[in-house]
């Protein structure tokens, strides 16, 4: 027994490793294509005086399923990652504490969905387009999310079951076309739309553009994606805005780290490099682009504007399902 | 004899509570937190078993499984007589490419065939990306060395008179193939095969990097229920039903090899390849060539790819975290975690299999030889479950002090030595299992401690047994995803889930760079493997 005693000790040991110096430390659970640059982490150390922790188990499910298993003693302060299109659940469960930025630029002001949750960045999840492609085809290049239906067997769409801008631009349709959502999919779907498990299946593998030499000269992705493949531009009609969200946990330790956390998120340098570090828009205007994306990848003035509390995530999937 | 007691207890209690508390415990939890909530929803638990969606996941995992497992059998056994148990040049080699698949971790599997048959692959015009076909061919070239390896060794020590007997009387070689060897063959057949279903039946970084095609398995089900819908009702409804799967397979497999009769052993019967062996030599030959050769030489060349042309720029970005984006751990950080990581995983995997299989190869009678038969397949469950329950799980139940292990940084280490185990107390339990026992009494008898005894009989095996075990535990540890991703934070990010999120990412280098990390990670598992085997002592 001895050995079990000992071991026991050893585990409780490590267990109390593991919890140590509560009160400096910070912890944000974040999804796992988010990036702080080094010098970064050691700024926010040094202006707030908290040792940050962060925590990336994987995409925003996996994030708002987590903070649900944990609601009674939760692991993490603050979480950012939450999008536009998760808001809803986070929201029913009551996950959050409030806690609104006051750094919060004036831009950001109509993203705000609750008092809760604290606009970060945005982007939008859009149609790209080969544009060489369709020139050396002298085909006119579809505009609008209409227009797609006679382009179907040109489009490679993602999976929303599985994908993030996938969901995205299913809950597009639904807010544009409303009860009649299943019928336009059933349009795409019969008229030879591909349907790809995942972004970089679709963007890399089917898109004719973006280096590859796939059969799909349209393709679901970002309007940001253009920055980085030439010949490639996005249909402003066809897009959809996504804003991303941070806030304080509900019942957490430090709640006053992850305010600070939020507010430094906020902090122009951060906002500056959002573009670089994790391909979205900042939510400060006042935050210069870079070039690239001035040239081909601004923002859409046309995106569409879902509202949270009218997607039903479930039934939207369930039926989506029954279609396919 | 209270030392010996004292010391046998421990060495079960030991890897019993290590299990409890790191695998049962958290599994456990979570299904439960899944199931009962509030209360026992019997209606939640019909809807989801009589839904059609449920049955055709099931259906899909089944035969997928079914057919990866037959496909690795019917090229495995003619790869397993051709290797070892005739003799031919380069023999060595050819062991060794063969076996390479397995130590390779499912995502560079995943990512070896895409390259294949994906854009701008070789194979592209086979139209099988994304197919449910690729991923059975996945399953055979990363199973195919089980197969051969479990009843190769096996062919290699059976006694060659008996069929040498039914020639004699008339029977022709086909004939004495199916009535004398291959019943022989049977047991060791039935357990390797046991063992690609559980692998093919719960493959997750394999199947998701192939695109998961079709209705996806039980294992990206139960991933698409908790992380997409939210609903880990379902996903522990599906959790419980693929853990029904796995004890399944284990009762077959103890079944069919269990039925055999004692067989005349020898040690390291070979034969010169003669001009009978054409068809096993061809199908060998084809086999190790397309199956096995193809896809890896199609990652190494896509790894050198640059542009148009060719160079070294891919891995030279490997000191970078990716194009397009800045900041995040680099590749070779990346690899730095892998080897450490690995290495911490490894140690524990040890302390906790050698013990086990030291209990495990004990002949014992009565309600201890059903105890040990229990504890022999639980530790294969580890194979069954999926990994995002096992990572909820740590999440919820080791939350709170002496155990609140959520921000340690062993949490990784430990869910691979998890999933190691199984591998470690395999490869080490035959080899112990074959010491007459009467020798270790004899020793007793003639005064030695329990200690001497196991220093001086046991030992020996034992260190025979150990660079195998050594190299798996390594490999598999360096291989797996599925636990890894979910419990990985940014400081300790491994290689594997670095390739899965550079494939993920926009920026025209991060697919070439996602290749030249996958055949890093390819070299750093098999030259682990192959170090640890030469490293094994061979006392025959």
């Amino acid at each position: 027994m001895k050995k079990l005693t000992v071991s026991l000790a050893v585990v409780a040991f490590l267990g109390a490793c593991g919890s140590a110096d509560e009160e400096q430390t910070v912890t944000i659970l974040t999804h796992d294509s988010f990036v702080l640059s080094e010098d970064q982490i050691a700024a926010f150390e040094e202006e707030s005086g908290y040792t940050l922790r962060t925590i990336a188990p994987g995409d925003g499910g996996v994030l708002v399923n987590q903070l649900i298993l944990n609601r009674d003693n939760p692991q993490a302060d603050g979480v950012f990652g939450i999008d536009t299109f998760i808001v809803r659940t986070v929201l029913d469960e009551g996950l959050l504490a409030p806690y609104t930025s006051p750094l919060l630029p004036e831009s950001a002001a109509d993203l705000v969905v609750d008092e809760s949750l604290t606009p970060i960045d945005q982007g939008d999840v859009c149609i790209n387009i080969d544009t060489a492609w369709f020139e050396d085809e002298g085909m006119t290049p579809p505009v609008t999310l209409d227009d797609l239906t006679e382009y179907a067997s040109l489009l490679a769409v993602i999976d929303p079951e599985t994908s993030s801008p996938g969901y995205a631009f299913l809950a597009a349709t639904a807010t544009a076309y409303g009860d009649e959502w299943e019928e336009y999919w059933a349009g795409l779907l019969e008229g030879g739309a591909r349907v790809s498990s995942g972004w970089s299946d679709a963007y890399y593998a089917d898109f004719s553009g973006a280096d590859g030499n796939g059969p799909y000269p349209l393709v679901l992705s970002y309007s940001s994606s253009p920055a980085a493949a030439e010949g490639t531009s996005y249909l402003p009609d066809t897009c959809v805005r996504q804003v991303e969200y941070a806030g304080v946990v509900e019942n957490a330790a430090n709640p006053e780290g992850a305010q600070a956390f939020i507010d430094f998120m906020l902090s122009d340098d951060v906002q500056s490099t959002i573009p670089e570090n994790m391909y979205m828009y900042p939510v400060n205007d006042e935050v210069e682009l870079p070039d690239a994306w001035q040239q081909v990848a601004e923002l859409s003035d046309a995106a569409i504007r879902v509202d949270p509390s009218q997607l039903d995530r479930r039934d939207l999937l369930e039926r989506f399902a029954q279609l396919r | 004899m209270t030392a010996w007691r004292t010391a046998w207890t421990a060495a079960v209690i030991l890897p019993v509570a290590f299990l409890a508390v790191f695998f049962l415990y958290p599994t456990g939890t979570m299904l439960w937190r899944g199931i009962w909530d509030g209360g026992f929803d019997l209606e939640g638990m019909v809807e989801v078993m009589t839904s059609r969606r449920t049955w055709l996941v099931t259906g899909q995992t089944l035969v997928q499984a079914a057919l990866g497992t037959i496909g690795a059998i019917l090229v495995g056994v003619p790869g397993a007589y051709i290797l070892y148990r005739c003799s031919f040049p380069f023999q060595k080699a050819a062991r060794a490419l063969a076996t390479i698949p397995f130590v390779l971790p499912t995502v560079v599997v995943g990512v070896a065939f895409r390259s294949l048959l994906g854009r701008g692959g070789t194979l592209e015009f086979l139209g099988l990306d994304q197919t449910i076909t690729a991923v059975i061919l996945a399953l055979v070239f990363f199973n195919y060395a089980v197969v051969v390896r479990t009843v190769g060794s096996m062919w290699q020590s059976l006694d060659p008179q008996a069929v040498q007997a039914a020639r004699t009387l008339g029977a022709s070689p086909r004939r004495a193939f199916l009535t004398v060897t291959l019943p022989q063959l049977a047991p060791a057949i039935a357990s390797s095969g046991a063992i690609v279903f559980l692998f093919c039946s719960t493959s997750y970084g394999l199947v998701r990097t192939l695109g998961s095609p079709g209705y996806g398995t039980l294992e990206t089900e139960i991933w698409r229920q908790s992380t997409s819908l939210l609903d880990n009702r379902t996903a522990a409804i599906l959790s419980l039903l693929q853990i029904v799967i796995v004890i399944a397979t284990l009762l077959v497999s103890e079944r069919l090899s269990s039925r055999v009769g004692r067989l005349n052993l020898r040690n390291h019967h070979t034969t010169p390849l003669t001009k009978g062996d054409v068809i096993p030599a061809g199908i060998t030959a084809l086999t190790i060539l397309t199956l096995i050769a193809a896809p890896l030489l199609s990652l190494i060349a896509r790894s050198f790819r640059v542009g148009d042309g060719w160079g070294l720029e891919n891995y030279r970005l490997l000191r970078t975290s990716g194009t397009g984006f800045a900041g995040g751990a680099t590749v070779v950080e990346a690899i730095g975690n892998s080897l450490r990581i690995g290495l911490i995983a490894t140690v524990l995997s040890l302390i906790i299999g050698i013990p086990l299989a030291l209990v495990l190869s004990r002949s014992v009678r009565g309600p201890a030889a059903a105890g040990q038969s229990v504890l022999a397949g639980a530790i294969l469950l580890p194979l069954g479950v999926s990994a995002v329950t096992v990572g909820f799980g740590f999440s919820i139940a080791l939350d709170s002090p002496p155990l609140d292990l959520r921000n340690s940084p062993l949490l990784v280490p430990i869910a691979q030595a998890v999933v190691a185990l199984p591998l470690v107390v395999r490869s080490l339990t035959p080899t112990l299992s074959a010491i007459a026992p009467g020798r270790r009494e004899a020793a007793a008898t003639l005064g030695a401690s329990p200690w001497r005894v196991l220093a001086t009989i046991d030992g020996p095996f034992l260190l025979r047994g150990l660079g195998v075990a050594v190299g798996f535990a390594y490999a598999t540890s360096l291989g797996e995803f599925g636990a890894t991703s979910f419990l990985a934070r940014p400081d300790n990010q491994t290689l594997p889930v670095m390739i899965v999120r550079l494939l993920g990412r926009p920026g025209e280098s991060n697919y070439g760079m996602a290749m030249a990390g996958a055949v890093v990670l390819a070299l750093l598992a098999a030259s682990i493997m192959a170090a640890a085997e030469a490293a094994r002592k061979d006392t025959r």
